[in-house]
């Protein structure tokens, strides 16, 4: 970089026009202006520079600013040790209050102080130092013709010694391994799935879901009496099944992802039941996936009077008495529906799995 | 020599005896730095940026990085014994038990949030005045990278406390792999270690949110600094202001003072920012639960374009050989962004190749001198703006009080037509204020005041601009199409290359065809000739009435 701006150091300026000789019919025309360059408009003095009491006002406040910073800053570290948050007594919890005094306090020194320290430099800079308006010379970026081309030598020169374009055995064999080199890189990467366990098709297309599993509650964990729903009423949830995944480990999670239904009640005549749907109600009782079709949000907002489903995320709205169809949305599919029955003490069980995978689409469904 | 110099020198002669460094520091020390408010732009962006850098390795100090479960029994009493991971907990801890923690979370939030907003506001700066221009293309290129890098780096960061909000985002963008053809399903069991969530998310967001992008950012500001540092800023020009020089102030002292200066306040105010307004509290989200959503809660406003893409398109999912494609996620999450990223990375040579235009551009355009680029960069803005809009459509509907399927659908509407449109009238308020200028540089300055003439006439009396204004208005380059030339020679021999020049030709009208040139030295002459016989005869009526 040195050797070259030296190098341009020397050019006149008249040769930035010569650029011009690389441009293909030039659209953008440099004749000549219509009106002659006055030359550099220069800005009257400022009163600092005329007025030596504007001038020591500045400094004044420049120095003012740099004080009151330093200041702060000592105001800070109190307030880190006056502001505690750490609760007398540790049972007692944190008091969100004293957290937000310590953040307010803490911030406000800090920042002023920061801000004060810019503004004094900046002040500085504008009213007190000489800044003299500079003008340099810009110099064509292009090197010299007659180093482009000693440079071009040269690189033919080092290739004609490597022999590359002679030697094609080795050329072709070197290109060749070069090329297998990113594979094992790639290969690697393999094992940032699972080593075993289903593939992520199978994965996608099963739930904890299956025949005589009951539906409890979310949160409570309690079953559902088929009777105890009253119309119009929704209730989040989940297979009882649930309970028993390990804490740890992704399995549980994984599983919360899949399994959440929302089962409704609704008349039974209000229910379009689809065909090969017949049974899976029970007096109006219908469950559905929770997980919504288009990208995976968890669905929420029930408009009970439409049966409409929506979702908070991107408003695919959903028919439930209608099979789940979409009517509104980006969604492409209906909400899979999960076949109810009822046990012989009368609580919500399901028939089988989804008949369908759960969530967004994906390329093998 | 005063003391500064001479320790000062010290150095310098240490350092110069090794790498000869004086040499360089003559040349550069007092290196001309232009000033305009709006080269301020990319200097937020670069402090805050740093900002960003000092807070996140405090952060490091005590967040966790695993969705190791545990059951919390920290500070915050309301959420004591609830399951979560430890990276929720550890962000819980940085809130509540480390003094200054959540200052610090706020100000890289809110940092994060402005270095986004700043280098967006730059690069359109950039654009509008033509700075991407020969020879700084490269530069231009390194800058988009760069805005790539701080959305993928600001993504990865919301996703690290595992919250309900970053869980919510990871669902979203696991919706958006499954969508790519083929491949999909695969790219996202890998990502997460096996089925969405997994427990490994987090900990391979972290090197790349800590390490892999910050490091990248950092190498790619460097090269943007030295780029600009060796081709020197761009400036307005002006009287006195050419393409062959470069107008302002030295680099020592007066660009250091008034930088530096600014990096604090940079610092000041985002730190204020973060001391006053409270940001993604994520105790009162909770932990992340994939089958909780909580509904108004909205994405960092540099996604939320992306959300509202993926809101406003229509439910298409066509079946190829039997699989399915599903469009209404796949462009909104894979192919728009994409299809904003590649024009706007090859933007210079499309442009380049419209002019026909290979020169070296120092002095920046005023937006209105170039029409269809203004007209595009709108264009753009007013799609981008209307896909952020539906990103918020449900905040709009409840403040408007209006279903949320009408603003879905107006949007739908005016992407297709209010794009376009926003094209076509700022090119005609530029070609508008062009003629203005022209007419300004021809008559002189509006004064306001109305004469009227013997024979009845109204007409304003017009004040002649003086030398550095009118100068101003007119040292801009005349821009004219370039002109396909003949098809074929004068032997009637066919040009082959006609066609090609003919396809550029007409793109070259598109961009240069209307525009208001500047006047000839003649037509000015004549105007003023005009306006002094005019300015005559007011003189006389004045003069007539006293
Ligand atoms: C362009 C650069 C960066 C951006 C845009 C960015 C953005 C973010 C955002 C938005 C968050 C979520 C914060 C919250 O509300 O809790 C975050 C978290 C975090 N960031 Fe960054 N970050 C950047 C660079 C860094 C760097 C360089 C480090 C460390 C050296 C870092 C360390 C962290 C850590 C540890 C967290 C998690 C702690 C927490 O969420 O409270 N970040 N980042
Ligand atoms: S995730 Fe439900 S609409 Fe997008």
């Amino acid at each position: 970089m040195s050797a070259k701006s030296e190098d341009m150091n020397g050019h006149s300026s008249s040769e930035i026009v010569a650029s011009d000789r690389e441009s293909t019919p030039a659209s953008t025309s440099h004749e000549a202006d219509p009106i002659a360059d006055p030359g550099l408009h220069h800005p009257p003095p400022r009163l600092t520079d005329v007025d030596p009491k504007a001038e020591r006002r500045a400094e004044r406040q420049v120095a003012g600013m740099f004080s009151l910073a330093s200041i702060l800053l000592v105001l800070s570290i109190v307030a880190y040790i006056v502001f505690e948050i750490a609760p007398d007594d540790p049972d007692d919890g944190v008091s969100v209050g004293d957290v937000q005094i310590s953040n307010f306090t803490l911030g406000i020194t800090l920042g002023l102080a920061t801000l004060l320290i810019g503004l004094g430099a900046v002040q500085w800079a504008r009213a007190l130092m000489k800044s003299p308006e500079l003008v340099h010379e810009r110099h064509e970026l292009r090197s010299d013709d007659n180093i482009r081309e000693a440079a071009l030598a040269d690189f033919e020169t080092g290739t004609e010694e490597t022999g590359f374009g002679r030697r094609k055995m080795i050329r072709n064999s070197l290109l060749g391994s070069l090329a297998l080199l990113p594979l094992p890189a790639v290969v690697l990467l393999r094992d940032l799935g699972p080593a075993n366990g289903p593939s992520p098709v199978d994965a996608k297309e099963t739930t904890i879901w299956s025949e005589g599993v009951r539906v409890v509650t979310d949160v409570t964990f309690q079953p559902i009496r088929a009777a105890d729903l009253e119309l119009g009423q929704l209730v989040n949830a989940m297979p009882e099944t649930f309970e028993d995944l390990p804490d740890h480990g992704p399995e549980r999670i994984n599983a919360r992802a899949k399994v959440p239904v929302m089962v409704i009640r609704m008349a039974p005549e209000e229910l379009h039941v689809a065909e090969g749907r017949e049974n899976w109600h029970v007096d109006g009782i219908v469950a559905y996936s929770k997980i919504c079709t288009h990208v995976g949000c968890p669905i929420s907002l029930y408009e009970r009077t439409t049966h409409h489903m929506l979702c908070p995320c991107h408003q695919s709205t959903f028919d439930l008495a209608d099979a789940g169809k979409v009517i509104f949305g980006p969604a492409t599919r209906s909400l899979p529906q999960l076949p109810l029955a009822v046990d012989g003490e009368g609580y919500l069980i399901a028939q089988s799995d989804f008949h369908e995978p759960v969530g967004p689409t994906y390329w093998e469904r | 020599m005063s003391a500064i110099v001479n320790g000062a020198g010290k150095v310098v002669d240490f350092v110069d005896e090794r790498i000869t460094a004086s040499n360089w520091l003559k040349r550069n020390i007092r290196k001309v730095f232009p000033d305009h408010w709006s080269f301020l732009l990319g200097e937020i962006a670069l402090f805050s940026f740093i900002l960003i850098l000092l807070s996140g390795v405090f952060l490091t100090l005590w967040f966790k990085p695993s969705m190791a479960h545990i059951v919390y029994d920290g500070a915050y009493t309301p959420l004591r014994g609830t399951g979560m991971s430890e990276a929720y907990a550890s962000t819980l801890e940085l809130s509540f038990e480390v003094r200054g923690g959540l200052l610090m979370r706020q100000v890289h939030h809110w940092g994060a949030l402005v270095f986004l907003a700043a280098m967006s506001a730059h690069m359109l700066r950039v654009f509008f005045t033509g700075a991407f221009r020969k020879p700084r293309e490269m530069n231009w290129l390194v800058g988009v990278t760069l805005l790539f890098l701080g959305v993928a780096t600001g993504f990865t960061g919301y996703s690290l406390p595992d919250d309900l909000l970053s869980g919510t985002g990871l669902r979203i963008i696991e919706g958006g792999m499954l969508a790519i053809p083929v491949v999909g399903t695969y790219l996202s069991w890998l990502l997460f270690g096996g089925e969405y969530p997994g427990d490994d998310i987090v900990s391979r967001l972290y090197p790349l949110h800590i390490l892999l992008f910050p490091g990248l950012i950092i190498l790619l500001v460097t090269v943007h600094l030295m780029l600009l540092w060796y081709q020197k800023h761009t400036h307005w020009g002006g009287s006195g202001k050419t393409n062959k020089n470069v107008v302002g102030a030295p680099f020592w002292p007066v660009y250091v003072f008034k930088a530096g200066g600014f990096q604090f306040i940079v610092f000041g105010v985002i730190i204020l920012m973060a001391a006053t307004i409270q940001i993604n509290p994520v105790w009162f989200w909770g932990p992340y639960d994939p089958a909780v959503v909580s509904a108004g809660t909205q994405p960092d406003w540099y996604v939320g374009f992306l959300d509202g893409a993926l809101r406003v398109m229509p439910p298409w999912e066509p079946e190829i050989f039997g699989y399915p494609l599903t469009l209404s996620v796949l462009i909104p999450a894979i192919i728009l962004p994409g299809l904003i990223l590649t024009p706007l990375a090859l933007y210079p040579w499309i442009e380049q190749y419209a002019t026909g235009d290979r020169r070296e551009h120092h002095v920046l355009d005023r937006p209105r001198n170039q029409p269809v680029r203004t007209g595009i960069g709108v264009a753009f803005i007013t799609f981008y703006l209307q896909l952020w809009i539906a990103g918020g459509n449900d905040f709009f509907a409840t403040v408007l009080d209006i279903p949320v399927n009408w603003i879905t659908r107006f949007i739908q509407f005016g992407l297709i037509v209010l794009t376009p449109l926003s094209f076509w009238v700022t090119k005609r308020i530029c070609i508008g204020l062009q003629r203005r200028d022209r007419d300004t540089l021809l008559h002189g300055r509006e004064t306001g005041v109305i004469m009227v003439s013997p024979s009845g006439e109204f007409s304003e009396l017009h004040e002649p601009l003086d030398p550095h204004s009118a100068y101003d208005l007119a040292f801009r380059e005349r821009q004219l199409p370039i002109d396909p030339g003949p098809a074929t020679d004068a032997n009637g021999v066919p040009n082959p290359s006609y066609k090609a020049n003919r396809r550029r030709a007409r793109l070259s009208r598109f961009y240069f065809g209307d525009v208001v040139q500047k006047p000839t030295a003649e037509e000015l002459e004549a105007a003023q000739h005009h306006e002094l016989e005019r300015g005559d005869r007011q003189q006389e009526l004045t003069s007539g009435q006293q």
